[in-house]
C-alpha cells in the first residue's frame, strides 16, 4: 500500500516535544497559515512542561476541581456473572463533567491562559469534550466557541444545553455527515481565520503535532494512577487494559504507562457499528475491504476510512464519540508494531453492555465506554480467574439516555427490560 | 516552461475539476486560457476541504458526489494540455487523494498528463522532502503556500522550494471572496522578495479587476478562485464557459496584449483607474513601483 515514504527524514524545524512522529505516522499536514500557530503552541507547551508552577497548578485543579484520582473499582458482580477474569473499572466517569475529556481541556486551557489567548474554540462529537471545554472556559473567564455536527447535536442534545448554560456559543455544522469530522473541519477553518487571537483546544489525540503528544500527556494521569492503584490493590499490573478508541485519547492515556510492560495486553475497541461495509462502522483497523488505509486527514498521517479514490468515507456508530473516520497516529503505530491490539464492538454489543453494567454494578456507562465493557465481557470468560482486566470507563451515560431509552425501548418496556436481575 | 507570467499582472484561474462536469470544466478551462489566464489550477475535489470557504466546499461536494477522482483530473489535464500547449497547468489537491495514489506514482502521472506544477494544500515544506524529490525527478514544479503568519525563516524555505511561482495567501482565513484585498498581502510579498526573485502570485479573496490591478502593483500574478467557482455555480447550465471567458477577459486592462496566445480574443477594457478610490485605505499605494521580475523566467528544475 502506498505510504508517504521517507517521511521521517525531513528538514527539522523547532521540534521540542519529541518529533511529532509515531513510526511513520503523525507529522504536520496543515495549510501554511496554521504553521506559525502550531510552532508557537509547541514552544509554549515545552516551556509549560518545564515549569514546575504549571504542573503544580494543573495537579491542584485536577485534585480539587476535577476530582482526581479516580477510583479503581473491582466489578465483582459483573466478573462473577461472566465466570472468568476479574474486571476492574477505572472510573473516569466520576470526574467533573462526566468523562476523561476534562483532563485535557483543563491542561490546554491553562496553556491558553499562559499564552495570553482569550478566545477558545473546540470541536465536539459526543459533546463531552465540548462540555469540558465550556467548563474550563467558564472557570477561567475565556470566550468559548464549540463546533458540533448537527447530527451529534440532535443525538446528544443534553450536552448542547449544558454547553450553552456554561456560556459557550455552540455552532452547528451541517456539512458532510454533520458529525465529528465535519466539526473538526469547521473548527480548523475558524482557527485559520482567527489564528492570531484564538487557541484551539483539540479534544482527542489527533491532528497535527504537537496535539497528539500534548493530548496524550494530559491523559497519562489515567495510567499513572491505575498502575499505582493496581500495585496497591492487587499487588501487580493488570493482565489486560481495555479502552474504547474514537480519536483515541482515553485509550492512549490508559495505555501509556503500561507500554514498557510488555506482559500487559493493551486492547483498543473501535466502533463496529452495524456491519463491516464501508460507511457502516468506524473500525479504522478492521482488516480487509471496508477497513481503513493509511492517509492524511485533518493534519495527521494515520489510518483513515476512505474509498479507493482517497475520499474520506462516511462512518456510523451508535456512539457519537467513536463516530470518526481516522484515529490518533500513536494508535496507528501501536497497531502496526503490534504493541496494542485493536478490535471492535457493534452497536448492539455496546447497548447490551450498557444494560448489563447498569444492572450488575449500578453504573451507567457512556455508549463510547460501553464498547470497552462489551469487549471485556467477551474476553473475561476466556481467561482464568486469576487474571485481571482493567476497563477504562471513560465516561458516564447520562448524556445517552435519549438513545438508550429508544434503542432499549425503556419507554414502553418489554418484559426483558423490566428490572429483572 | 509553460508557467510564465509574460503579461503583468499574470492571471491564475482556479477551477474545481468536475463541477458542474468534467466536460464543462474542459470548456471552461479553454475559455479561461483563451481570454487571458496564464495558469490554470485544476482543483481535485476532496471530501474534507478544510482550507476552503463555502463556495469551493459546495463545488467540491458536488464533484465528489458525481464520483470525480484524481485520475479523472489527470485525464482532464492531458486534454487541456493537448488543446492549449502554451498554458500553465497546476494540479491543486489536498494530500489524501495523492497519498492514496502514491506520491511517486502521482508525480509520474502528473508529468505524463501534461501538468507543469502541483500545489498540495496541506503539504508544508518540512514534510515535503520525498514529494519535492519526486517532483524534481519528473521535471515538475512544486508550488508552496506562503501565509501572512509565516515567519521570515519559513518564507525563506518556502521560496527556496517553490518552483513556477510562490502562492502568497492574501490574508489569514479560508478561500472566499471579500470586498477588499487586505494589506497583509503587500507586506507578505515584500517579505518574500527578501529571499527570492521567483514569481509571486497572490490569492484568496481576489474577485474583480480592481483587486487584480491592486495585486499587480506589488506582485507578479493574481489568483482568482472562489469568484469563478461561484460564477460557474450561478451560470445557466451550458453557459459556464462563456461566462467565465467574459469574466477573465474583464480582469485585465486592455494594454496587456503581450500574452496573447493562439485562439485568444482581444481582452476587453477593464479600467483599473476607476478603482483608485477603492484601493485607498486598504494599504495599497498606486505610486508604489511593482517589484521587478515581470516575466522572470521560471526557475530551472532538474
Amino acid at each position: 500500500m502506498p505510504v508517504l515514504e521517507d517521511v521521517g527524514n525531513v528538514a527539522e524545524v523547532t521540534r521540542s516535544i519529541g518529533t511529532g512522529r509515531f513510526g511513520a505516522y503523525g507529522g504536520r499536514y496543515v495549510p501554511e497559515t496554521l504553521m506559525a500557530a502550531l510552532l508557537e503552541l509547541e514552544q509554549s507547551y515545552a516551556e509549560a512542561q518545564a515549569d514546575p508552577a504549571f504542573r503544580e497548578e494543573l495537579d491542584g485543579l485536577l485534585k480539587h476541581y476535577v476530582g482526581r484520582p479516580t477510583p479503581l473499582y473491582y466489578a465483582k458482580r459483573l466478573s462473577e456473572g461472566l465466570g472468568g477474569a476479574s474486571i476492574w473499572l477505572k472510573r473516569e466517569d466520576l470526574l467533573h463533567t462526566g468523562a476523561h475529556k476534562i483532563n485535557n481541556a483543563l491542561g490546554q486551557a491553562l496553556l491558553a491562559r499562559r499564552m495570553g489567548k482569550q478566545r477558545i474554540i473546540a470541536e465536539t462529537g459526543a459533546g463531552q469534550h465540548g462540555v469540558a471545554t465550556a467548563t474550563v472556559c467558564a472557570l477561567f473567564g475565556l470566550e468559548c466557541v464549540i463546533y458540533m455536527g448537527e447530527e451529534d447535536m440532535r443525538r446528544q442534545e443534553l450536552n448542547v444545553y449544558r454547553m450553552r448554560l456554561l456560556g459557550a456559543d455552540v455552532r452547528g455544522v451541517h456539512s458532510g455527515s454533520a458529525t465529528l469530522k465535519d466539526a473538526i473541519n469547521e473548527a480548523m477553518r475558524d482557527w485559520v481565520t482567527n489564528v492570531r487571537t484564538t487557541f484551539y483546544i483539540l479534544g482527542s489525540a489527533l491532528g497535527s503535532h504537537p496535539y497528539p503528544t500534548m493530548v496524550r500527556d494530559f491523559h497519562r494521569v489515567i495510567s499513572i494512577e491505575a498502575k499505582r492503584q493496581f500495585a496497591e490493590q492487587v499487588g501487580r499490573n493488570p493482565d489486560v487494559v481495555v479502552a474504547c478508541v474514537g480519536g483515541g485519547s482515553n485509550a492512549i492515556g490508559a495505555f501509556y504507562e503500561f507500554l514498557p510492560d510488555e506482559n500487559v495486553r493493551l486492547i483498543g475497541v473501535e466502533a463496529g457499528g452495524r456491519g463491516g461495509a464501508l460507511g457502516e462502522h468506524a473500525a479504522r483497523f478492521q482488516k480487509g475491504s471496508g477497513g481503513g488505509l493509511p492517509g492524511v486527514l485533518q493534519g495527521t498521517y494515520s489510518y483513515v476510512l476512505q474509498n479507493d479514490a482517497g475520499q474520506v468515507a462516511a462512518t456510523h456508530s451508535v456512539s457519537a464519540g467513536l463516530d470518526y473516520a481516522s484515529v490518533g497516529p500513536e494508535h496507528a503505530m501501536l497497531h502496526d508494531n503490534g504493541r496494542a491490539e485493536y478490535t471492535s464492538a457493534s452497536d448492539d454489543e455496546a447497548l447490551n453492555a450498557t444494560k448489563v453494567l447498569a444492572r450488575t454494578e449500578g453504573i451507567l456507562p457512556a455508549l463510547e465506554s460501553a464498547h470497552a465493557v462489551a469487549h471485556a465481557m467477551k474476553l473475561a470468560p476466556t481467561l482464568g480467574k486469576e487474571k485481571n482486566i482493567m476497563v477504562n470507563l471513560s465516561g458516564r451515560g447520562d448524556k445517552d439516555m435519549g438513545i438508550i431509552s429508544r434503542e432499549l425501548e425503556l419507554g414502553g418496556a418489554p418484559a426483558e427490560n423490566r428490572g429483572t436481575r | 516552461m509553460p508557467i510564465n507570467f509574460s503579461t503583468k499582472p499574470g492571471i491564475v484561474v482556479y477551477l474545481t475539476a468536475g463541477d458542474p462536469s468534467l466536460e464543462a470544466t474542459y470548456d471552461i478551462a479553454l475559455a479561461a486560457i483563451d481570454n487571458g489566464a496564464d495558469v490554470l489550477e485544476l482543483g481535485v475535489p476532496f471530501s474534507d476541504p478544510l482550507a476552503d470557504g463555502p463556495v469551493i466546499q459546495r463545488a467540491s461536494e458536488r464533484a465528489v458526489g458525481r464520483g470525480v477522482r484524481l485520475s479523472d483530473v489527470l485525464e482532464l489535464s492531458r486534454k487541456i494540455r493537448e488543446a492549449r500547449p502554451g498554458a500553465g497547468i497546476v494540479l491543486f489537491s489536498y494530500l489524501n487523494p495523492v497519498v492514496r495514489t502514491g506520491l511517486k506514482e502521482f508525480c509520474k502521472a502528473a508529468k505524463e498528463h501534461g501538468a507543469d506544477g502541483v500545489l498540495l494544500t496541506d503539504m508544508i515544506v518540512e514534510e515535503g522532502a520525498a514529494y519535492i524529490q519526486h517532483m524534481r525527478e519528473n521535471g515538475l514544479q512544486p508550488v508552496f503556500l506562503a501565509a501572512p503568519t509565516s515567519p521570515d525563516a519559513r518564507l525563506k524555505v518556502i521560496a527556496e522550494n517553490s518552483e513556477g511561482f510562490i502562492y502568497a495567501i492574501s490574508r489569514v482565513g479560508i478561500t472566499g471572496t471579500q470586498d477588499s484585498v487586505e494589506s497583509d498581502a503587500e507586506q507578505l510579498v515584500r517579505r518574500l522578495r527578501q529571499f527570492t526573485q521567483k514569481p509571486i502570485a497572490v490569492g484568496f479573496g481576489i474577485s474583480n479587476a480592481q483587486h487584480v490591478a491592486a495585486v499587480g502593483q506589488f506582485a507578479d500574478a493574481a489568483i482568482i478562485g472562489s469568484a469563478i467557482v461561484s460564477l460557474i455555480e450561478k451560470s445557466e447550465p451550458g453557459m459556464e464557459a462563456e461566462a467565465v471567458g467574459e469574466f477573465v477577459r474583464g480582469l485585465r486592462p486592455k494594454q496587456d496584449s503581450s500574452g496573447v496566445r493562439e485562439g485568444s480574443h482581444e481582452p476587453h477594457e477593464a479600467n483599473p483607474h476607476s478603482s483608485t478610490g477603492n484601493l485607498k485605505g486598504h494599504g495599497f499605494s498606486r505610486a508604489e513601483k511593482p517589484s521587478q521580475t515581470t516575466g522572470a523566467s521560471a526557475p530551472e528544475v532538474a
